[in-house]
């Protein structure tokens, strides 16, 4: 079983995207689709030897909505201080200490950490303890960092890293 | 109501290609270059669905989503190349 | 009302592609101007796609394969933005904030050579 079909999740994304791609629904267009979402974790099942685990479905959808709404606000926070004054932003490089273990997850926080208000990942550290994040217009770097842990680090722990 | 926010949307999308192109050819160094190209990249992806809008048209569509997936695949190659001088080791 | 939808979308979209582009243009140093494109910019496109799926989904038959470039704009926009950072620390380019010391072109940055 686990090696006729290595990635069960990768395999309803891909059919999902081929049904997206060709954008109809067909019983064809599904049975296609998910014949490419076998064929093509089966043919480069070694180029990912980790299976994903995904515990905790309500917090993976309320995290989601977090993001989302998180963009929206980022991206008019942005467009305020793009239209202020240029002169009067205070950018700062911060450090924020990492919990997280998988590189999937570190990497779902680097990229939640850019599209969010007014942050931008910038380096993970050489041993993966430390993610050194670019902060547009900082007031208390401490308050920030905590909010990052709380509102993002927390649940993409809850969700893959609890088994 | 459509009719007349498009060609405005038109004129937004126009200025945003002419600052990304001003950062591209002022620079000052190679990072802000390739940003410049990348945000031209997804201003044109921008553009493209607008004509689609405007046009009525879906086949703009297709032609959106291989923009988009070049420009990324362009963008990391510039940053590898600067990262390491190299992009295939 | 779908046209008063549709109209907001397209000028939301395009105002915050343009706001993004604008921040590339006027903001002082690198590391700054790299917030308008990829916050900004992204969302723009975002607003145009979901435009796009709507007025073709209200005047065709159902679309949703813009929701195929939303996703993919918004998976890469971090990474390149991740990438253009990292080279332009590797690089030494000029910031306006002081860079920490594992982030510069130092002993025990990512500046020094590769072996």
């Amino acid at each position: 079983m686990k090696r006729l079909l290595p990635h069960p999740v990768l395999t309803l994304v891909l059919a999902a995207l081929w049904l997206l791609l060709v954008n109809t629904f067909t019983a064809g267009h599904l049975m296609l689709g998910l014949l490419l979402g076998w064929l093509i974790p089966f043919a480069t099942a070694s180029l990912w030897p980790q299976s994903v685990c995904i515990r905790n479905l309500p917090t993976l959808l309320r995290y989601v909505a977090v993001v989302v709404y998180d963009i929206v606000l980022g991206s008019f926070r942005v467009a305020r201080l793009i239209l202020g004054r240029p002169a009067s932003l205070r950018p700062a490089f911060v450090t924020v200490p990492l919990e997280l273990r998988t590189d999937l997850a570190i990497s779902l926080l680097a990229n939640t950490i850019s599209l969010t208000p007014g942050t931008v990942s910038v380096l993970l550290s050489e041993d993966h303890r430390s993610l050194i994040v670019h902060s547009l217009d900082t007031g208390d770097a401490t308050t920030m960092v905590a909010e990052i842990k709380h509102r993002y680090e927390a649940p993409l722990k809850a969700i893959f890293e609890s088994c | 109501m459509l009719n007349t926010v498009i060609p405005i949307a038109y004129a937004l999308v126009a200025f945003a290609f002419l600052f990304s192109f001003i950062r591209l050819i002022v620079g000052p160094n190679a990072p802000d270059r390739i940003l410049g190209l990348d945000t031209l990249y997804v201003n044109t992806v921008a553009l493209l669905v607008l004509l689609g809008i405007d046009l009525g048209n879906p086949i703009y569509f297709e032609a959106a989503l291989l923009i988009a997936m070049m420009g990324f695949v362009g963008t990391v190659a510039l940053c590898k190349y600067l990262l390491r001088g190299d992009i295939i080791e | 009302m779908l046209d008063i939808l549709l109209s907001l979308l397209v000028l939301t979209g395009a105002g915050f592609t343009f706001v993004g582009s604008l921040g590339l243009l006027r903001l002082r140093d690198f590391y700054t101007r790299l917030h308008g494109p990829t916050k900004a910019t992204t969302l723009g496109v975002g607003c145009l796609l979901v435009a796009s799926s709507v007025y073709f989904s209200t005047h065709h038959t159902l679309s949703l394969h813009e929701i195929l470039v939303t996703l993919f704009l918004f998976m890469t926009a971090p990474v390149s933005a991740h990438l253009l950072a990292k080279a332009a620390l590797h690089l030494g380019v000029k910031s306006l904030a002081p860079v920490p010391p594992a982030a510069g072109p130092g002993p025990d940055g990512i500046g020094k050579p590769k072996p």
